[in-house]
């Protein structure tokens, strides 16, 4: 016959016992998740970012802006007239880390690519009351006077590429990128080439509206111009996705 | 009267104690501070100064981490050293881990303020730290782990007291929770900077499960170990119901690990886990109160302390915080209640309901119990517990109130609809109606920091009158399970 006391009087039992009661609820859910396919969507369109996308994250990450802004749109109908479309787990299959976010003090961000010009997103950064006067956003001027740091770019998709994303750097990977995203995008994701992709898009896309130089503007926008813009959703019946959830 | 002082320095490491217990009033004063100002950047957004270091969005985690790890941390550590010693009639097992614990966790909320303003962050809310300083913490959580168990095993007592099984549910669950949302790959051994080992809808996962349980076992079952110890003790009245101590800790322990996808109901996540999440966290409801009903009830029969003790008001009324502030968490976890409270401050609100509610008023009431008896001496002034319960009492009302009435308003105004079926409200006229509402939170906050300060000044002059002359106190029993 089981006594409690047995427990309470043997820390060896009693630390075993406790780490079976707190470890079960965690492999239930955690681990299938890794395993069960219909996860995450399949669905064409999503790719790795750019290196001045990747770059472009690594600041919103930085700046903290995920603890105002989410990036996951709810499945009802005031968020899809507001955002758009739903969000798809496919969407955020090569975020290291998740940028979901838990809270809106400003609004979602999942699908805020091509909405707003260029010139709106940086003047909006450098002072966001000067557009929206009841924004309480804080004002991100460095952003254009600070010289985008490219030197580690290189490592900051090695890294990722130990994680999963396809960043290639053999010839055999960059193939393989060939065949799953197309010939022009698995260039971008060729690392032995990211500098050079890097300083190209920043200085073709001119996010922040100044050629001369590579700020951390033009790598945020940039960013934020890719954003919820990568599945085409009216390759899409309405249904298509309800059967992963 | 010196002789007491000496034995009992020598029977028990009491320095260790009083580290970590100055530390833990220090931090609380900063971190609410820094929480103070992010609320009033909040209502005043000018209060930013375009300062990088001080922006919204680099500060919130200094004060999170501040309060939870610097405050909680700090209040955990002196606590549960405090009691083990008591409750074991023993030592600690070792004097240089103990220290080592110290210096190792102080430096390392001390660094992650510091790298987090320069703009180093995991971006992973509650574990903001990067790599370096994750392993630091691992480092030291080991330590701490063998310290505390270590002096279980050579106990004098033969069962471990309930206060315990907390403290050792809360390390080890710390440990797993720790060890496994902080996998990350850094971009090289020479920077701070490292991107997460799992993406999207895992990695979302595997964080609001460290998340929700940081809430679960760092800020409740550690918690609550405190109250098994300091309550009886205050009340001078034995725990209510020993079968109820037992029945709650084993179904918490087991419950909350399973409840953190409510964190994301109605996102990417499958629907079979944020539906588990939300019935476990319904079920969570019953060991919550079992805690609640079991330190409440130990002080039937001595109710009248209510009215001349401030530090068992601080401990009562943590207590009903506490109970408040579970049964919000199940009703939010429901997906229908979700979808409006979610995103929203709503949230906010319910964790500091929790945060100071709950958690910073135990901490208050243990604090103002433990450290006049580990200086040897009384506390400084009894009055200005009194004034800091009220002051912090306000404080967490008008915040609590105001994050309700702004959380319930955006999620009706961004659901709202016009006879034409479109939106009827632009996201930014929601922002625009919060702000009498944010300056009200700010307010509220003001109010409880005042508290603490008092808190503060009240501390270190005892500590001053009880390194200058050691008062007699009358040595105390071990509490008996």
């Amino acid at each position: 016959m089981f006594k409690h006391e047995w427990l309470e009087t043997n820390i060896g039992l009693l630390s075993v016992m406790t780490m079976i009661a707190i470890s079960i609820g965690g492999l239930v859910e955690i681990a299938p998740l890794f395993f069960i396919k219909d996860t995450v969507e399949k669905v064409d369109g999503v790719r790795p970012y750019t290196p001045l996308e990747l770059r472009g994250r690594d600041i919103y990450q930085r700046e903290g802006c995920y603890l105002c802004h989410s990036q996951m749109i709810r499945p009802f109908r005031d968020e899809a007239l507001r955002y758009g479309h739903y969000s798809l787990a496919a969407e955020s299959q090569y975020d290291h880390p998740f940028q979901w976010g838990s809270k809106r003090t400003g609004p979602d961000l999942a699908r805020v690519g091509k909405k707003y010009s260029n010139e709106w997103m940086t003047q909006h950064l450098v002072a966001p009351r000067s557009l929206v006067p009841e924004s309480v956003m804080p004002n991100f001027p460095w952003l254009l006077t600070t010289q985008l740091d490219i030197s580690d770019v290189e490592d900051r998709m090695k890294a990722l590429r130990t994680t999963g994303v396809p960043y290639s750097l053999t010839k055999a990977e960059y193939d393989a990128n060939v065949k799953k995203f197309g010939k022009e995008t698995a260039d971008m994701l060729d690392i032995n080439k990211a500098r050079q992709n890097l300083i190209k898009q920043a200085e073709e896309g001119n996010y922040d509206g100044d050629r001369s130089n590579i700020s951390e503007m033009d790598a945020l926008v940039a960013y934020l111009q890719v954003l919820g813009t990568m599945v085409d959703f009216s390759k899409y019946n309405d249904d298509e996705f309800v059967k992963y959830r | 009267m010196s002789t007491t002082e000496i034995s009992s320095n020598e029977q028990y490491n009491f320095d260790i104690v009083r580290r970590f217990s100055f530390m833990a009033v220090l931090w609380g004063l900063i971190g609410m501070s820094i929480g103070v100002w992010i609320a009033s950047e909040l209502a005043w957004p000018f209060m930013n100064f375009d300062i990088p270091y001080i922006t919204f969005g680099r500060f919130r985690p200094a004060h999170t981490t501040t309060v939870i790890f610097g405050f909680g941390g700090s209040a955990l550590f002196a606590t549960s050293y405090y009691i083990v010693q008591r409750t074991c009639q023993t030592r600690l097992i070792s004097d240089f881990m103990a220290n080592f614990t110290f210096w190792g966790w102080t430096a390392a909320v001390a660094l992650a303020d510091i790298t987090y303003m320069l703009g180093y962050t995991q971006s992973r809310e509650y574990a903001e730290m990067e790599w370096p300083l994750d392993i630091l913490v691992e480092v030291v959580w080991v330590a701490y782990m063998a310290v505390f168990i270590g002096t279980i095993m050579k106990r004098k007592q033969p069962h471990i007291y309930v206060a315990n099984w907390f403290y050792l549910s809360f390390i080890l669950a710390t440990a797993l929770l720790h060890t496994f949302n902080n996998l990350a790959v850094p971009i090289s051994l020479f920077s701070m900077k490292s991107y997460s080992l799992f993406a999207g809808t895992q990695d979302a996962m595997t964080q609001w499960w460290y998340g929700h349980n940081a809430v679960g076992f760092f800020l409740t079952a550690a918690f609550l170990g405190m109250m098994y110890y300091f309550v009886p003790k205050q009340a001078g009245r034995p725990v209510y119901s020993y079968r109820l101590s037992i029945v709650h800790f084993w179904a918490l322990s087991f419950l909350y690990m399973w409840v953190g996808a409510h964190h994301l109901h109605w996102t990417a996540l499958p629907d079979w886990t944020s539906t588990l999440a939300a019935t476990f966290s319904i079920m969570l409801l019953l060991p919550s109160w079992g805690g609640m009903i079991n330190g409440i009830m130990t002080l039937s029969g001595a109710w009248d302390k209510l009215r001349t003790d401030p530090i068992m008001r601080f401990l009562i009324v943590a207590l009903s915080f506490y109970g408040m502030s579970t049964f919000e968490g199940p009703l939010m976890a429901l997906k229908d209640v979700n979808a409006l409270s979610h995103y929203t401050d709503w949230t906010v609100g319910h964790v500091h309901s929790g945060a100071l509610g709950w958690v910073a008023m135990v901490s208050f009431g243990s604090l103002y119990h433990m450290i006049p008896r580990v200086w040897n001496t009384k506390i400084w002034s009894e009055k200005l517990i009194g004034i800091h319960f009220w002051l912090a009492t306000i404080g967490v009302l008008l915040y609590i109130t105001a994050m309700w009435i702004s959380g319930i308003t955006q999620g009706l105004m961004w659901r709202a609809f016009d006879q034409y079926g479109n939106l009827q409200y632009s996201f930014v006229e929601s922002v625009a109606a919060m702000h009498p509402l944010y300056a009200m939170r700010a307010i509220g906050g003001m109010f409880y920091v005042t508290g603490m300060l008092l808190m503060f000044i009240n501390i270190v002059m005892t500590i001053r009158q009880g390194n200058k002359a050691p008062v007699a106190v009358p040595v105390m029993t071990v509490a008996h399970a």
